[in-house]
């Protein structure tokens, strides 16, 4: 499928980015974004995502899924860099609000200000808000 | 300009269908192209002919199909998404039909705006 779609739109890649803002589990909102961020990437595109507000607690460690008889999608975000999607970034305001620092998050990310989050997003040809 | 709609929320829970609806119609009459409105989410939930709102209230539903004849917009209800939400070819209201995810990023490319409508 994706090869089909790579013929369609020989060489354009635009610059992709996810926002997620929500508690990984509660709404479903993590999980369907994280299906279009795969998706997103067999169409070779510029794809970054961006973590802010509860959305932080996506990243967090030692969740433990099952007891809510959900599939833990957790280690989903250490396997992305296998899709070259390589630019996570986290809300620093987000993050030390909710008590929580880099330690706590199961992959490497950049964490960037409220600022620069702004200044980031300005950059992006498409941007979508889950 | 060409824009591409992003549907996340059900009609009549959430206001974002009312929203996309509106901005949508808007756009074309300034004569702006949508040439697509993807549903993603409890979105689906916009595309099953099954719905009946009171006769007092807004037909959700119908105002798509009618959008979407009237224009020639293409309505893409997301399969994973749907199925997992009961909706299916057999439910479909006229002008929706049912496509990959694949076509929400396709039109991310095309497109020059994309606009999302969610919580």
């Amino acid at each position: 499928m994706s090869d089909e779609f790579e013929d369609d739109f020989p060489g354009e890649v635009k610059r992709f980015m996810f926002v997620n803002r929500k508690a990984p589990h509660g709404t479903i909102y993590a999980l369907e974004s994280l299906e279009v961020v795969l998706i997103s990437a067999a169409f070779d595109q510029d794809v970054s995502l961006a973590f802010l507000d509860d959305g932080v607690f996506q990243l967090r460690k030692g969740q433990n899924a099952n007891v809510l008889e959900m599939k833990n999608f957790a280690p989903t975000y250490r396997a992305l860099e296998g899709y070259d999607i390589e630019k996570l970034y986290v809300e620093r305001e987000s993050l030390e609000e909710r008590g929580m620092t880099t330690d706590d998050l199961v992959v490497p990310v950049e964490v960037v200000d409220r600022a620069r989050m702004t200044a980031l997003m300005a950059e992006q040809e498409v941007v979508m808000s889950f | 300009m060409r824009f591409g709609i992003l549907i996340n929320e059900g009609p009549y829970q959430h206001q974002a269908s009312d929203s996309a609806y509106l901005f949508t119609k808007a756009a074309l009459e300034e004569g702006h192209e949508v040439p697509r409105i993807f549903f993603y989410m409890d979105g689906v939930n916009n595309a099953t002919r099954l719905q009946e709102p009171q006769q007092d209230d807004r037909n959700i539903v119908r105002r798509w199909s009618q959008l979407a004849e009237t224009h020639g917009i293409d309505l893409v209800v997301c399969v994973a998404a749907a199925l997992r939400r009961g909706i299916k070819d057999e439910v479909l209201a006229p002008g929706f039909r049912i496509s990959g995810l694949g076509q929400l990023v396709e039109i991310g490319i095309q497109a020059d705006r994309l606009v999302t409508f969610g919580d």
